[in-house]
């Protein structure tokens, strides 16, 4: 791969993270448990379209094929996204949506922190940007596993169990590859397999805060880099790219 | 309503009168706010017969954002612009610390509570107290942390019971 290719890919697995989750928070629509938890769940998935549409657009560009966002965003099946495997699972019930949410927060807050000194000024524009957000999307989330976690019996039992179920799709957010090496190599992306000790404690203390136990390491499951997915991406894609399939040229 | 008698024919490609136009555009989603004083207008370059407007998005998803840059540009046409091109930059990033005096002023007359604190301190929901727009009072409590836009969180007052929008430091 070239220099763009390698930038290019780097930046759909930063971009499609963002897009996949901001997909699943919008199944949500309609179906919250209480009003409030609604607007927060459309806000912080509206946040991340925002940033998907910043970085596909700038990826696009970068391709230098033509694609735009929307191209990026409806056209590509399955075997060409990039975003972890975790991102794509689906909501459950509320605690997994959170737990899923808390997770990736806490991974995407040191994630886009590292990169705002990216050497890539457009990246660490963007990166800068989104940390805003993301502040609020980790204290929101991080809450919420505390306030089940720290709960009722039968929230604290859907809480664990969220985050037992969730446990073995972290691995592969902290993988390194030739992709990331020759970006950290570049000065343009960061090494993620150094942000887990942070990513660590931070999670440690919400746990224990929430009097959660911290699963063992017993399995783990990768493949988004390659783009061996999950079966729940497919669904997931075909409600979200369906009207742009069905009519290309649809405009507003 | 742009009172269209006043509009003058030959529009002045210079840095004065072209704020001018834009002090007439809202926010959409806040429209007792203009674009100037919420502190999203960046740049303004002109030449002998063309503008570029540089405006700041709010947040990345802000859904207002195309709007605005739509208004900005039947707002220069309005009052005579031509060869006008708005575009968005998005550093340095929008911080709530941008908005106006006169911005923070209107909100609360509007009925939403104006940021508390500075950007840095974006994520101190709940900490600092926020007055109630409605009664004054400082016994004030977060119901949502996200609101009916992205640049909002939910507050009600345990005085007067009135729930109020609060925006947020970001």
């Amino acid at each position: 791969m070239n220099d763009n290719e390698i930038l290019f890919e780097y930046l759909l697995r930063l971009g499609d993270n963002c897009a996949i989750l901001g997909q699943r928070l919008a199944e949500w629509c309609g179906k919250a448990p209480v009003l409030e938890e609604e607007l927060a769940l459309m806000n912080v998935g509206l946040d991340l379209v925002g940033q998907a549409r910043l970085l596909l657009d700038y990826a696009g560009k970068v391709e230098g094929a033509g694609r735009d966002e929307d191209q990026l965003a409806f056209f590509r099946d399955t075997q060409e996204w990039r975003n972890f495997l975790l991102i794509e699972q689906p909501n459950g019930d509320f605690a997994k949506t959170m737990a899923r949410q808390m997770i990736f927060d806490c991974f995407q807050y040191l994630q886009f922190e590292a990169l705002t000194a990216s050497k890539d000024k457009t990246l660490s524009e963007i990166a800068a940007k989104s940390l805003k957000e993301i502040t609020y999307h980790r204290r929101h989330s991080s809450n919420w596993v505390i306030r089940l976690g720290d709960g009722t019996d039968e929230s604290h039992a859907k809480m664990q169990a969220a985050i037992d179920e969730l446990w073995g799709f972290i691995p592969e957010m902290f993988d390194m590859d030739a992709v990331e090496d020759a970006m950290v190599a570049a000065g343009i992306g960061t090494d993620v397999s150094v942000l887990r000790a942070r990513w660590d404690d931070m999670i440690n203390s919400i746990l224990t805060e929430a009097t959660l136990q911290r699963p063992e390491d017993t399995w783990s499951v990768r493949g988004s880099r390659e783009g061996k997915h999950s079966e729940h991406l497919g669904f997931l894609l075909a409600e979200m790219q369906f009207l742009p399939r069905a009519y290309p040229d649809a405009k507003w | 309503m742009v009172d269209t008698a006043t509009i003058p024919r030959d529009p002045v490609y210079d840095d004065k009168s072209i704020r001018k136009v834009l002090e007439m555009v809202k926010d959409p989603e806040i429209p007792v706010l203009t674009i100037e004083d919420m502190g999203i207008v960046r740049n303004i370059e002109f030449e002998k017969e063309s503008v570029q407007i540089s405006i700041m998005p709010t947040y990345s998803g802000c859904p207002a954002m195309d709007v605005i840059a739509e208004d900005v540009k039947s707002m220069l046409v309005l009052h005579g612009y031509k060869n006008i091109e708005v575009k968005t930059v998005l550093s340095p990033a929008w911080s709530s610390d941008f908005i106006s005096e006169n911005g923070r002023k209107c909100l609360e007359e509007y009925g939403i509570a104006p940021p508390v604190s500075a950007g840095s301190k974006a994520a101190m929901i709940g900490i600092d107290a926020v007055a109630c727009p409605q009664c004054k009072s400082i016994k004030t409590k977060v119901v949502s942390e996200f609101g009916s836009t992205a640049c909002k969180a939910l507050y009600k007052c345990e005085d007067c019971l009135e729930p109020f929008d609060y925006f947020k430091c970001v």
